[in-house]
């Protein structure tokens, strides 16, 4: 068991700091200069406040050091968790920029793919025993997952938003509102919170709707299944062994879909201007601000490895044969 | 039981969810509908867009990227400037006076005024912040003709000149915010600019309340001092900015009445307006929007055939700017002048040598003037450059700028028709200013590329400066000339223009003249058309906006805006009544 975390943990050790390494790299070895930029945006200042504020900003971002020195100097700030500074917020701390939009992004991204994962297995698995059940969600679950999240997304927000009125339109809490302890501004809280919910939790229900049904099916044809039937086993054990090893794979699934669901997530803050981390992605290509997009992708990064790292967890807990591979055994 | 419990869990699903739709339904419509339990009530609250393209992140006024409103919603200026009828209004001082030898200038302060934080605001504040301009990053140049600035009592600073740059000194006057002596006083010079000030003592007619990710929040200065000064009196209690979105949420929240003010670009907002939305604009027609800029078509004149004022002249009558005010702007865009000066500039315009030595759109005589000035047509139907090689011009527009990618390749277009080769291109906008600025040891690249980079202001001088400037800068921090264009005698008339008062229109008027014979005989930028000060207003809860009949003041939210007449329009709007 150690020995397999030991290994699990080593390898994704080493696929951080590659990663952090290259995220580096990017923003230093792209053309054009992200300080040049911003003082270029900064109109009406005179010639001589030109030069003293490209010194200025070079400083602040420390670009006016050697190369090494700058790359030594991110993975020391790194380790104390500082991600730098953002050019196009003005200096702003990177941290802080993150910090403001990780609570909004996760208080979505959370609830949505594990409901969207429990209702969608439970909704597959219950329709690969009922034809009618089958015949409905079927197509309305292809439909579903074959949807961009930002068309559905606009969908909702056309329809819920500005048409019926139902939700707000955009935003993290209502415009009008200051944060509180009070009970309206947590129903407004939640109003907005809705849609985006809405849209990603529904794309992703029907991927895993459909790809549950389709296993249970697979499972019920398999030879243990039959074998067990022949003995006379009461169908439900049948299907309690089905759903457990139809499970396997869904797992696996969400691992492989976590950065699938994180892109997701952007187009889908961006449509209702929900203020995450996607949101925050989107303005800081859009403004070419390379230390908060660097500073957004490390944390990506980061949060893509720890829910690998929680599903490879899982993963063992829940299918007996790792264990025994796990002890040098075969399945 | 594995299975049967997956069934009671999906109907659990799906009744949770049915459950959460519906008690959010219902939730958010109290939310929504309610007016009690708001923090801002809608009827004294301005909700505006347009300037924030991120997260409010700093509050310090000598940032020129504050957040919305830190200069002239908070901090104050001395005067204000109305571009539109060319007036310097008294505003934190009472007068300002030249001396006969017009080399001291004396500051009378308001009286009456005070911080927000009680302290009376006095003569000394002013010769302090006069003072703070030697920090160079603040980005003045101030101190290369000011000599000395003091307090010679608690209501007068003089500021004494050598050489003074008078169209310079009346700039800063109205639009360098005067900060708080007795607070700023205790910060370090490097520190003067990192130091964020949320929440910041001012003078202004709003005060910080709360800012996040995607808002700022101002609440009315109750004791402001132009209610009994001047007979001024904001009428929103509260404003709200948010930060800019999708286009298509902007303007979703400015029909449905969420939002009062956008200084939105919004492509197409012609049909909206005349839509019959409630959605008003500064004209009720063409171009709609006052003009903020002028966007210039720049040569690098360092490159062959760029350094030809003939050549330059001929892809300037090459150019069809009618087509893309009609067809890329659906008219909220007006065609420049020849010379490039504003419309609040025009009296500064000698429109007899304008119409004389100017240009306009002509096919036939751009190849006619290709042809008379050596350019022959090679076998491709385009011209070569004079010693027969292959000529093509590159164009460059930062990518995503959708409205200006579609004006290069109708500039590209029409200069085909006449035989000019241009291939328009869009890079990242860095690359696209690297290209522009070139380093210390490498000369800009660009062939041509599109550039607005003076606003409305109070002199016609910045124009030249920006066209004419000299010595060439190099590197990352250049922000004049960048066709780099070398005429000392333009020069020479762009100091001078700088060195004559305000209130000499008549040698300021003389000297424009001849600065603009240079211009149009050497063409060392192409003027196309005018960015407009983009401004849609909703008349749902607020209306009397500032429009060509009603109150005639700049309608933006943007920095330098307010100084110029926009704080007045908060003064001007009036609450439209509940309706019954």
């Amino acid at each position: 068991m150690r020995r397999y975390f030991g290994r699990k943990l080593i390898t994704y050790l080493i696929t951080f700091f590659i990663a952090a390494t290259i995220d580096w790299m990017i923003p230093r070895f792209m053309p054009g200069d992200p300080v040049q930029g911003l003082v270029s945006r900064t109109g009406g200042i005179s010639p001589e406040g030109s030069a003293a504020l490209v010194q200025y900003y070079n400083n602040l971002f420390g670009l006016d050091r050697p190369l090494y020195e700058q790359f030594l100097n991110f993975w020391i700030s790194l380790l104390h968790g500082d991600l730098g500074r953002s050019v196009f917020e003005h200096g702003q701390p990177v941290t802080q920029a993150i910090m403001a939009a990780v609570p909004y992004t996760l208080a979505l991204l959370i609830p949505a793919i594990l409901l969207s994962w429990w209702a969608g297995n439970s909704f597959g698995a219950l329709a690969a025993r009922r034809k009618w059940l089958d015949n409905a969600v079927l197509p309305v679950g292809y439909i579903l997952t074959a949807t961009p999240y930002m068309w559905l997304a606009l969908v909702l927000s056309f329809v819920l938003a500005f048409s019926l009125r139902i939700f707000p339109q955009s935003g993290g809490y209502g415009y009008n509102l200051e944060p509180s302890l009070t009970w309206t501004f947590f129903t407004d809280l939640f109003g907005h919170w809705m849609l985006p919910f809405l849209s990603l939790f529904m794309v992703m229900f029907g991927g895993w709707a459909i790809g549950m049904r389709n296993m249970i099916i697979y499972e019920l044809e398999s030879d243990y299944s039959r074998y067990l039937e022949a003995l006379g086993a009461p169908q439900g054990l049948v299907r309690k062994y089905a759903f457990r090893n139809a499970m396997l794979p869904q797992i696996t699934g969400l691992a492989l879909q976590l950065g699938v669901i994180v892109s997701g997530n952007l187009v889908t803050e961006i449509v209702f201007s929900y203020p995450g981390i996607g949101n925050l992605l989107f303005n800081a290509i859009k403004s070419e601000d390379y230390f908060l997009l660097q500073g957004i992708f490390l944390f990506i990064i980061a949060g893509v490895l720890i829910a690998n790292f929680l599903v490879d967890v899982v993963y063992v807990i829940v299918d007996p044969r790792t264990r025994v591979g796990m002890r040098g055994g075969t399945a | 039981m594995q299975v049967g419990k997956s069934r009671v869990l999906a109907l659990l699903a799906i009744m949770s969810i049915v459950a959460s739709v519906s008690a959010c339904g219902s939730s958010s419509a109290t939310a929504s509908g309610a007016t009690s339990n708001e923090t801002y009530p809608r009827a004294e609250t301005l909700y505006t867009t347009g300037k924030q393209w991120g997260a409010p992140s700093t509050w310090n006024p000598l940032d020129p990227n504050a957040a919305m409103g830190v200069v002239g919603l908070q901090y104050e200026t001395l005067f204000m400037y109305d571009p539109l009828k060319d007036v310097y209004t008294p505003w934190l001082a009472e007068s300002g006076t030249w001396d006969s030898a017009k080399t001291t200038y004396t500051i009378k302060t308001r009286s009456g005024v005070k911080w927000s934080d009680g302290q009376d605001f006095s003569a000394d504040d002013v010769a302090f912040t006069i003072g703070l301009a030697k920090i160079k990053a603040v980005g003045s140049n101030l101190w290369t003709y000011v000599t000395d600035a003091s307090a010679t009592d608690a209501s007068t600073v003089v500021v004494k000149f050598s050489n003074p740059a008078y169209q310079e000194w009346a700039q800063w006057l109205y639009n360098s915010p005067i900060l708080p002596k007795h607070i700023w006083n205790d910060k370090a010079n490097e520190d003067i600019l990192k130091d964020v000030n949320q929440n910041g003592v001012g003078t202004g007619p709003y005060t910080y309340k709360t800012a996040s990710a995607d808002r700022m929040v101002w609440q009315k200065n109750d004791s402001w001092w132009a209610k009994t000064a001047l007979n001024l009196d904001v009428k929103p209690k509260y404003i709200v900015d948010i930060v800019n979105g999708a286009n298509s949420v902007a303007l979703g929240q400015l029909l449905a009445g969420g939002l009062d003010l956008s200084n939105n670009y919004f492509p197409g907002i012609a049909n909206i307006v005349t839509g019959g939305y409630g959605i008003t604009t500064y004209f009720a027609g063409p171009p709609y929007m006052l003009s903020g800029n002028t966007a210039v078509l720049v040569p690098n004149t360092l490159k062959k055939p760029l350094d030809d004022p003939a050549f330059r002249k001929a892809l300037a009558t090459a150019i069809n700017t009618d087509d893309i005010v009609n067809k890329d702007y659906g008219n909220i865009v007006a065609k420049s002048d020849a010379t490039g000066l504003l419309p609040t500039f025009s009296k500064y315009v000698d429109t007899a040598q304008r119409d004389s030595l100017g240009f306009s759109f002509d096919t036939a005589k751009a190849k006619q003037m290709l042809a008379d000035a050596g350019y022959v047509v090679g076998s491709d139907g385009f011209v070569t450059n004079k010693d027969g090689s292959a000529l093509k011009l590159t164009l460059e527009v930062p990518d995503g700028w959708s409205d200006w990618m579609a004006a290069e390749s109708m500039i590209a277009a029409s200069a085909k028709l006449a035989g000019i080769n241009i291939d328009p291109q869009h890079p990242d906008y860095n690359t696209v200013v690297a290209d522009r600025n070139g380093t210390a040891d490498k000369a800009p690249t660009f062939d041509l590329i599109i550039n607005n980079d003076v606003q409305i202001g109070n002199t016609p001088w910045t124009w030249y400066d920006y066209v004419f400037r000299q010595p060439l800068q190099v590197g990352a921090a250049k922000n004049r000339n960048f066709e780099s264009y070398k005429n000392d005698a333009a020069w020479a008339l762009v100091q001078q223009l700088d060195k004559t008062p305000v209130e000499d229109t008549a040698t300021m008027k003389t000297l424009c003249s001849q600065l603009q014979k240079i211009q149009l005989t050497d063409m060392p930028v192409i003027p196309l058309w005018y960015n407009g000060i983009w401004s849609q207003s909703s008349n749902a809860v607020w209306t009397s906006w500032p429009s060509e009949k009603g109150a005639q003041v700049l309608p933006a939210t943007w920095n330098g805006y307010w100084q110029m007449g926009a704080t007045l329009m908060l003064t001007q709007i009036t609450a439209v009544p509940p309706a019954k």
